[in-house]
């Protein structure tokens, strides 16, 4: 609904039917993608954003490791720690993003 | 010829309105010296029990209150009112978490400077919590020894949003052979370096480091403040 509420808002200010909304859904965000896409649909029916789509951009989760000062991509959420040196860490630079990037308009 | 459709740029949060809230929420707590804590886990596993034992051991020393939000019922506010602090409920319907404005809207008839502590206990869940920010200093995440040693590695969202876990029901960790060490390492996986505390609510095990862990983080808080 949020979301929803969010990208009308931002529809109207700048005028004209939205086609797409490009997201950005980080892994540790707490959003799962299909649940996402589907309740969208819902959540969009009888508004002016019925009928459009929802692209979804996955954002890994990148940790910094203070052993060895790598900014990597871990390779499970289960198990934080550096890709380079295996050193864990909780230093997370990304991966919890929850945002609206753009709005494909019709021109 | 088609023309190309035009890309309107946003780089919003989409909770941003909970987010903003949780800001102002945030802001207020602390100029009115009031440290708060919340706590989530799944349902079940000992949120209230632990609470009411907490109000009641803080109470002489401390002004306590507690917000307690429920999908129904008042059974929960009904037992944390008998540690004899100020207590409210938040019923959330369908809803399955809290969201900074109902906080906000829950502490409109009460006066926060002439508290110490407020407690917020979100709605039994380990998923969706973890997206809303309260404005709370400090978010405890409690996990039962009857749950297992694998709720960590199931639900690393939450362990990421709490600062400190809380491993609670220790008096029947023998009974259900729970696993401590591998629990402890599921923990450090999802979140290296975090704290853990162990507890018994009904032996009191681990009750007095706790009553002293939320009293130290209440001083540096109100340090830092300074």
């Amino acid at each position: 609904m949020s979301l929803v509420d969010l990208a009308r808002e931002e529809a109207e200010r700048v005028q004209g039917r939205v086609i797409a909304l490009h997201i950005k859904v980080g892994r540790l965000s707490g959003v799962f993608k299909d649940a996402l896409l589907s309740s969208y649909e819902m959540a969009s029916y009888d508004t002016s954003l019925q009928g459009s789509q929802l692209i979804i951009e996955d954002v890994p989760i990148v940790i910094y490791c203070s052993q060895c000062r790598a900014e990597s991509a871990v390779v499970s959420m289960q198990w934080l720690c550096c890709s380079v040196c295996s050193a864990p860490s909780s230093r997370i630079l990304s991966g919890k993003e929850l945002e609206l990037v753009s709005l494909e308009m019709e021109s | 010829m088609t023309q190309e459709p035009r890309l309107v740029k946003v780089r919003k949060n989409i909770l941003k309105q909970n987010d903003v809230v949780a800001r102002e929420l945030r802001g207020e707590f602390l100029r009115s010296n009031v440290f708060v804590v919340s706590l989530v886990s799944s349902p079940g596993s000992g949120k209230t029990t632990i609470l009411e034992k907490i109000l009641t051991l803080l109470r002489p020393n401390y002004r306590v209150a507690a917000l307690v939000g429920d999908l129904a019922t008042e059974n929960d506010a009904q037992r944390l009112a008998r540690s004899g602090v100020p207590v409210k409920q938040i019923t959330t319907g369908t809803l399955c978490h809290l969201e900074a404005g109902m906080v906000r809207n829950a502490l409109q008839t009460w006066n926060v400077t002439q508290l110490d502590f407020l407690f917020i206990e979100n709605v039994g869940n380990l998923v969706c919590p973890s997206s809303y920010d309260l404005g709370e200093n400090v978010r405890l995440v409690l996990t039962s020894v009857t749950e297992g040693e694998d709720k960590p590695l199931k639900y690393p969202t939450i362990f990421n949003s709490a600062d400190v876990a809380v491993l609670t029901k220790m008096d029947l960790a023998d009974a259900v052979e729970f696993d401590e060490p591998t629990a402890m390492a599921n923990i450090q996986a999802v979140r290296p370096g975090m704290q853990v505390l162990r507890v018994s609510a009904k032996t009191g095990l681990g009750m007095r480091e706790f009553i002293d862990f939320l009293g130290l983080r209440r001083a540096c808080a109100r340090e830092m403040n300074v």
